[in-house]
């Protein structure tokens, strides 16, 4: 069961560092998103560490978004989905090696850059260090419900506008407790509650999101 | 050993074929002819379990394959018309990544061997992208080489292969149906497959 998600992954990762643009592209993406907050919005400390936690996720779930649409359409167009669903395996295996996969490229880079842009938030130390905590935590959830999204809309035309639409709203509770998890460290009330509901939308989308999005693959193949 | 009794295939609105059935034993080869969009390829995706048919069942080794799906893929080997190999991996890679995925185990030495006889020695390190279609073709091929799943379901093998490959290509069939193996293929070029017992199913 392990040596099929591991194999998968690997491919995976060897794949993405022959196309670093891929990876840099969104990164640079949200590098540039947060950044353009604090010099639209002037040196007002304040007000930015208000901001902060809100921006950088939102920043975050559209960095994340910006790589779905392609996570097994390169494969359906290439005939490799079919392999992968021919594979003796459980097809939820192996798109939970994709989904493990998309998560480090895409949302592990986000996650250890995320402390240097809070550093123009003006955010404390253990505010920044629970933003990491926060980010590190709920992006593979991301990645999970997008790999939902991503299967229902392979193959339609204008899929990326739909996966969109059907993927942010489901992203919504990973925002609420990610920013929570921040803000709460701000005020003082400590963020672990956050950071603890953050962990268990993991998990659950983890075990959960590849299974229904190999269902969605299967009926993309008939 | 592989049996499919009463098919009916329906695509859109069209009604492709019905009452379709077939019986194919060990050591023999099914040459499925017809025109473009009679439903071969539609039936060949029936055989290996992505299509559902509309009535009917498909079986192998007497146990319906919708049931025991995971044990009758271990047993399939399916070429499609795409060649299913990533352009960014170079073709030794390709091979043991597809290998690895299909839970075979395929030392690199014998991938290195099966690239050679498709007479890709020299590219093995040469990223895909920059190989001919027929080159990534024979990428495709060189798992077949090294292939001793049972049944094998091969759609258009000989399409953009030069004369020698095709030859070449026919040899490998016909040693695998000698092993005792089954094929099931789709093809508008008719080639002559040396051993094996070959039935032909026409779809119109």
């Amino acid at each position: 069961m392990f040596k099929i998600i591991f194999a998968v992954i690997g491919r995976d990762l060897k794949l993405a560092m022959r196309r670093q643009a891929d990876i840099v592209s969104a990164l640079f993406f949200f590098v540039i998103v947060v950044s353009l907050f604090p010099l639209g919005i002037g040196p007002e400390p304040d007000l930015l560490r208000k901001l902060a936690p809100g921006v950088l996720w939102v920043a975050a779930l559209l960095a994340t978004m910006l790589s779905l649409p392609r996570l097994f359409a390169d494969d359906h167009r290439d005939g490799t989905l079919e392999q992968l669903a021919l594979a003796p395996h459980p097809l939820g295996l192996v798109v939970t090696g994709k989904v493990i996969a998309h998560w480090l490229v895409s949302g592990l880079p986000l996650a250890l850059i995320a402390p240097v842009l809070g550093i123009q938030f003006d955010l404390s130390s253990d505010a920044l260090l629970v933003l990491t905590g926060a980010i590190l935590l709920g992006t593979p959830a991301l990645s999970g419900i997008g790999a939902i999204g991503a299967a229902l809309t392979l193959g339609l035309r204008g899929g990326g506008v739909l996966l969109s639409l059907l993927v942010l709203p489901l992203y919504i509770p990973v925002l609420i407790f990610g920013a929570g998890a921040v803000d709460a460290t701000v005020s003082g009330l400590g963020g672990e509650g956050h950071l603890s509901l953050l962990a268990a939308m993991t998990f659950a989308s983890l075990g959960f999101a590849p299974w229904a999005s190999a269902a969605a693959l299967k009926i993309a193949l008939e | 050993m592989l049996e499919a009794d009463n098919l009916e295939c329906v695509r859109g609105e069209r009604r492709l074929f019905a009452g379709l059935g077939f019986k194919l034993e060990a050591g023999e080869l099914l040459y499925l002819q017809g025109r473009n969009g009679a439903g071969k390829t539609s039936l060949l995706r029936m055989i290996i379990g992505l299509l559902p048919p509309e009535t009917g069942e498909i079986r192998w080794k007497g146990q319906p394959i919708r049931r025991n799906g995971d044990d009758f893929r271990a047993d399939l080997c399916y070429l499609g018309h795409l060649n299913a190999i990533k352009e960014e991996l170079t073709p030794l890679e390709n091979l043991l990544a597809s290998a690895h995925l299909a839970d075979e185990d395929l030392s690199e030495d014998d991938a290195l061997d099966a690239l050679e006889q498709v007479g890709l020695a020299g590219r093995e390190d040469l990223a895909c992208k920059y190989l001919s279609q027929g080159q990534k073709r024979r990428v495709a091929l060189a798992r077949l080489i090294k292939e001793r799943r049972p049944l094998w379901v091969l759609d258009e093998p000989f399409v953009a292969l030069d004369v020698a490959a095709v030859d070449w290509l026919a040899g490998i069939i016909s040693g695998h149906l000698q092993r005792g193996g089954l094929a099931v293929m789709t093809t508008h070029q008719l080639v002559a497959i040396p051993a094996g017992t070959v039935r032909e199913l026409r779809l119109s």
